[in-house]
């Protein structure tokens, strides 16, 4: 297995987790998104989900160990290739110009990285880590939501989920080696679509709740 | 008649490898718009000679754009801001008169900086001799359709093959990264049936070496892709990525 290790450590190999992992996320975000339509349905509907999500029990914790499993992967390779690659360039230029390849998104993904672990963990805090008892998980949301500073904190880290994922999907695609003539701009108009569904399907959810709240 | 104009230069001027360098500013008095950027530096480097004063040195040999030798970073862009131009075929007819220009090497931890403006770009050459070689038999002299080539495989090969070396992929890269000239380089051999035998030793080493040279991970930045005079694309990473995967898993190169 030395012969893996050591492919899975080269620079493409790196991409490779990377790759693999984000793509799992993007997974991830499409059923967290369906499972918060709920939200649409009232008090009710969204708490039935997730008694009936938290009903398939040994399911979800194996979900949970996956989810961290990737997401440690994805941050220590990040991390690593982030430090390597400031490595690279000791002395920087003066003056930096771009040729027109990056995109916001390309140019920030160490940071908007570093930024959504932070968002994350809080996010992790707020709804999951909670003494649900005596609330339901609706108020738990409607009372954080009335606060209008998490509102716009909500708002703001959706936008940078949606930055992270435009650059983040199509490059799966391209790390995995798919870029084909036929298929990369259409692998390039889904990964833009998805970002802005990840943007504004989440983004509204916080503005839609301290709404009704 | 020709257009003349007339600019201020500032050059990284650095004496050796070890010793630290420095922006100095000079001034290129009557330029016509005719001449290349190196024959400005020409111009200007005659003047530095007549004065007693140490000539700027620079990378340049066939001043055609198709040996690779030449290229600095001129106003944050490798070769300059003209698309799949080199340096040597970059034209003052592109600036103005009075501009400021900014002329660094390409910097990267894997490319030493030599004096001024040359930079060792050796490392990509220890890449390719990682790729080790391509076997052609001997004996008889084969018929020229006795390998069947189709015209577009050939064509991206071609493309592929129009790599010259000049290291702007990896001066341009954020990353400092060489995926697009090692990507190249695995590409027109993996394509073509000449290149198929070796192919799974020839990604696996070329792809450790660039590893151990100190160069940067590729993110997709595209910035290569944009910069490089011979506009090759990523397309060739996304090929040398399968080919690397390919050796990886189903080979027994190790």
């Amino acid at each position: 297995m030395n012969w893996f290790v050591s492919m899975l450590g080269s620079s493409i190999g790196k991409k490779l987790m990377m790759a693999i992992t984000g793509l799992s996320f993007c997974g991830f975000l499409v059923a967290h998104l369906a499972g918060n339509l709920f939200i649409y349905g009232g008090r009710d509907a969204f708490n039935s989900y997730a008694d009936h999500l938290h009903s398939l029990g040994p399911l979800v914790n194996l979900a949970e160990i996956g989810l961290l499993t990737l997401a440690l992967i994805h941050i220590l390779t990040g991390a690593t290739l982030f430090y390597e690659n400031l490595r690279a360039r000791p002395d920087r230029y003066s003056v930096n110009k771009s040729a027109g390849g990056r995109t916001i998104g390309s140019a920030t993904m160490p940071y908007s990285g570093f930024f959504l672990l932070f968002f994350v963990i809080f996010h992790l805090f707020n709804f999951h880590f909670v003494d649900k008892t005596h609330l339901t998980i609706f108020d738990i949301v409607s009372k954080a939501f009335s606060n209008p500073i998490y509102v716009i904190f909500y708002i703001l880290a959706m936008i940078i989920a949606g930055l992270h994922v435009s650059h983040g999907l199509w490059s799966a695609f391209q790390t995995l080696g798919a870029n084909h003539p036929k298929y990369m701009p259409i692998i390039m108009m889904v990964s833009l679509v998805f970002s802005l569904i990840v943007g504004i399907g989440f983004g509204f959810l916080p503005v839609y709740i301290s709404l009704i709240a | 008649m020709t257009k003349t104009i007339n600019l201020t230069l500032k050059v990284w001027r650095q004496q050796s490898a070890t010793i630290k360098g420095g922006f100095e500013t000079y001034h290129a008095s009557n330029i016509s718009t005719d001449m290349s950027f190196l024959e400005m530096l020409d111009v200007v480097n005659e003047q530095l000679t007549l004065d007693c004063r140490e000539p700027i040195a620079f990378d340049h040999d066939c001043r055609e754009g198709i040996c690779g030798q030449c290229g600095s970073v001129i106003n944050g862009r490798p070769h300059g801001p003209e698309k799949g131009t080199t340096l040597c075929q970059l034209h003052m007819r592109h600036f103005n008169d009075g501009d400021t220009i900014a002329i660094e090497p390409f910097r990267a931890k894997a490319f030493k900086v030599l004096k001024d403006l040359v930079v060792d770009r050796s490392a990509l050459d220890k890449i390719i001799q990682a790729g080790g070689y391509v076997s052609v038999n001997t004996g008889g002299t084969p018929d020229a359709n006795a390998i069947p080539v189709p015209k577009e495989i050939a064509e991206k090969a071609m493309d592929a093959a129009a790599c010259i070396g000049c290291g702007a992929c990896v001066a341009s890269c954020p990353n400092a990264s060489a995926m697009l000239f090692v990507g190249a380089k695995v590409s027109q051999l993996a394509l073509l049936p000449q290149g198929k035998p070796e192919a799974a030793r020839r990604v696996t080493f070329m792809v450790q070496t660039m590893d151990e040279l100190g160069f940067g991970n590729c993110s997709n930045e595209r910035e290569c892709e944009a910069e490089c005079p011979k506009e090759i694309s990523i397309t060739n990473i996304a090929r040398m990525n399968r080919e690397f995967f390919k050796a990886g898993l189903f080979s027994s190169t190790r």
